[in-house]
């Protein structure tokens, strides 16, 4: 839809006067992450099979972040973590799909939240992240190839989860992620592409991860962040697009990593 | 059970689709079902489809069957659900393993583009199938033709950039970068481009800067209020002093007496005013805190913490007593 500022059209949405919903809805969130794991027929389920494990990372943190972790079935999700173990060390989303990156991320994280990294092999799933690496020190999803700077931040995340950031050479890891910050002091997937807040957030954070967070020009990044809130309040992901609430976490997280989350207005 | 019978309207009027499970081709294989979880209450119909394909797909991921019969279930699989990454991969090593025409799946995969370009499966099959061939002659106008529709679309542009540094196709792309401006000289994407090409042919040389600070600012002018511009016309200089440059002055000087409530122009006018106050300059540093001042309480309040935390930091950098680095001295936090 478009706004008109000063009268300039702005790419925004027009929020309703009076809403129906004036507070966060915790209890009915709640209920809805418990039921989704439970409907294993639903639609939504059914296509989401390709990603699940990730899925379920985001359903027990939701739930852990509200204080219901307790409703979710614990000994059904260990279950279904070691089911997705590949003898290459990595994990897959779901059983019988190739193992990745993303799904070795989030089966870490999972066990972590559960305090349960005891029944991993470490030394395997190392292995994996590491085999992925590739001399210009990108890193791609799976043995078949794609490099992102989602999967520099995946591979770091999962190391320094485990403890084994000694396991990788980080300098070349740095040298290639900064390969790929813009003009704009902003980041994108490979060098040159455009600025993307959710780019950014894996960027900035595999950064801080690896203790190299000077690297990023924080007054000129912090500023193209907080340039992505809109008049109605909502965040974009990159310049003249429409809000979405999952920048709101791409572009706050990244600048509460860069110390300047109060550059948008709460 | 209570049968909810919800059919798609695809498949109420499509009497060609049958089962995998009715098919006899495929009676030799046992289709694996979901994991199950327990018993539901309500079954809704229109997921039966899915489950009939899926429960094939997962026999076949266990198996490891490649054959021809196999290509098209992935066919049906990714009609279900374009989104499935398991499925394209394998459709990928399918394809390798039976041989298949590529000149056919580049044919197949352009449709899927064409019809789910923000998904990144279909992209990523194309570039591998392009890897396969070496074949770039049509990715051109693939993404001309996406970007036609959509000309923010990421995976596009992405794609347009692998190709054109892999094969060097860099010969008119500063054209079609230009023609996506005049399109919509706010797509970003597109400014994205333009610096991307330079950077990778001439490099900002003085005549290329030139050139290109001729090329972004009548768009400036035209639309002061837009990020894109602005920010490429920083990226051209960044590595030269903006108050050096007389095409930036006059074009401040211009828009600023037209007063143009441009958060953009002020910033820069703050940028060139902190350079003056690096040298020394105390009137700069004090037309620069009187802009901020501007931004943070009438044009730009919605940033109003940046706009003071700027001020602070050119008062404690450039201030009566002080010298030296502002970032260092400076906690962002308020």
């Amino acid at each position: 839809s478009i706004i008109i500022i000063m009268g300039t059209p702005v790419k925004d949405v027009q929020l309703p006067d009076n809403p129906a919903i004036k507070s966060l809805l915790l209890d009915k969130h709640a209920s809805y992450v418990e039921a989704f794991e439970k409907n294993k027929d639903d639609y939504d389920y059914c296509m989401t099979e390709f990603l699940r494990i990730s899925g379920i990372y985001w359903g027990l943190t939701a739930m852990d972040l509200m204080g219901q972790l307790h409703r979710m079935n614990k000994d059904e999700v260990l279950e279904f973590v070691q089911s997705c173990r590949h003898p290459s060390g990595g994990f897959s989303p779901a059983p019988n799909h190739d193992p990745h990156l993303l799904y070795t991320l989030s089966a870490v994280q999972i066990l972590v939240l559960y305090d349960k990294l005891e029944i991993l092999d470490v030394d395997s799933v190392v292995k994996f992240v590491t085999e992925l690496q590739r001399p210009d020190g990108s890193f791609t999803g799976d043995k078949w190839g794609e490099v992102d700077t989602r999967f520099s931040f995946c591979a770091v995340a999962t190391l320094a989860l485990l403890n084994r950031l000694d396991a990788v050479n980080i300098d070349i890891i740095v040298k290639f992620i900064l390969s790929c910050m813009n003009f704009d002091g902003g980041f994108g997937v490979t060098p040159g592409s455009e600025s993307h807040a959710g780019q950014i957030y894996c960027c900035v954070g595999a950064l801080a991860i690896t203790g190299r967070l000077y690297e990023v020009k924080a007054d000129q990044l912090g500023w193209w962040l907080c340039e992505r809130q809109l008049p109605s309040g909502g965040l974009n992901g990159r310049p003249e697009k429409l809000p979405d609430v999952c920048y709101s976490w791409w572009v706050l997280a990244s600048l509460s990593i860069i110390g300047r989350i109060h550059w948008i207005d709460k | 059970l209570l049968y909810l019978i919800v059919m798609s309207e695809e498949e109420y009027n499509s009497e060609e689709y049958i089962y995998y499970s009715a098919r006899p081709e495929w009676k030799d294989v046992q289709p694996l079902p979901q994991d199950d979880g327990p018993n539901p209450v309500v079954r809704i119909a229109y997921t039966e489809k899915f489950k009939d394909v899926y429960g094939y797909m997962r026999a076949v991921l266990r198996s490891g069957e490649k054959s021809q019969r196999v290509l098209d279930l992935t066919t049906d699989a990714i009609d279900c659900n374009p989104a499935n990454y398991t499925v394209w991969h394998y459709r990928r090593q399918v394809l390798q393993a039976i041989n298949a025409d590529l000149n056919e799946e580049m044919i197949f995969i352009a449709d899927v583009i064409l019809s789910e370009p923000k998904n990144y499966q279909v992209w990523y099959h194309r570039q591998k199938l392009v890897e396969w061939t070496e074949d770039p002659a049509k990715e051109l106008s693939l993404t001309a033709e996406v970007l036609e529709e959509d000309g923010k679309n990421y995976h596009s542009w992405q794609h347009r950039q692998w190709i054109v540094q892999r094969y060097g196709l860099w010969d008119g792309e500063l054209d079609f970068t230009d023609e996506m401006i005049k399109k919509d000289l706010r797509n970003n994407s597109a400014w994205n481009q333009r610096y991307f090409i330079v950077s990778n042919t001439t490099g900002f040389t003085d005549d290329v800067i030139e050139r290109e600070l001729q090329y972004v600012i009548p768009l400036v002018r035209k639309a002061p209020n837009n990020e894109s511009t602005w920010n490429y016309l920083h990226g051209v200089l960044k590595d030269k002093r903006l108050s050096e440059q007389p095409l930036v002055r006059t074009l401040c000087d211009y828009l600023y007496n037209q007063h143009v409530p441009s958060s953009h122009l002020l910033s820069t006018m703050v940028e060139i005013y902190e350079e003056e106050a690096e040298k020394g300059n105390n009137e700069s540093l004090q037309s620069a805190l009187e802009l901020c001042h501007k931004l943070a309480t009438k044009v730009d309040p919605i940033r109003q913490q940046y706009w003071e935390y700027t001020s602070r930091r050119l008062t404690i950098a450039y201030g009566a007593e002080s010298k030296g680095s502002s970032e260092d001295k400076t906690n962002p936090d308020p």
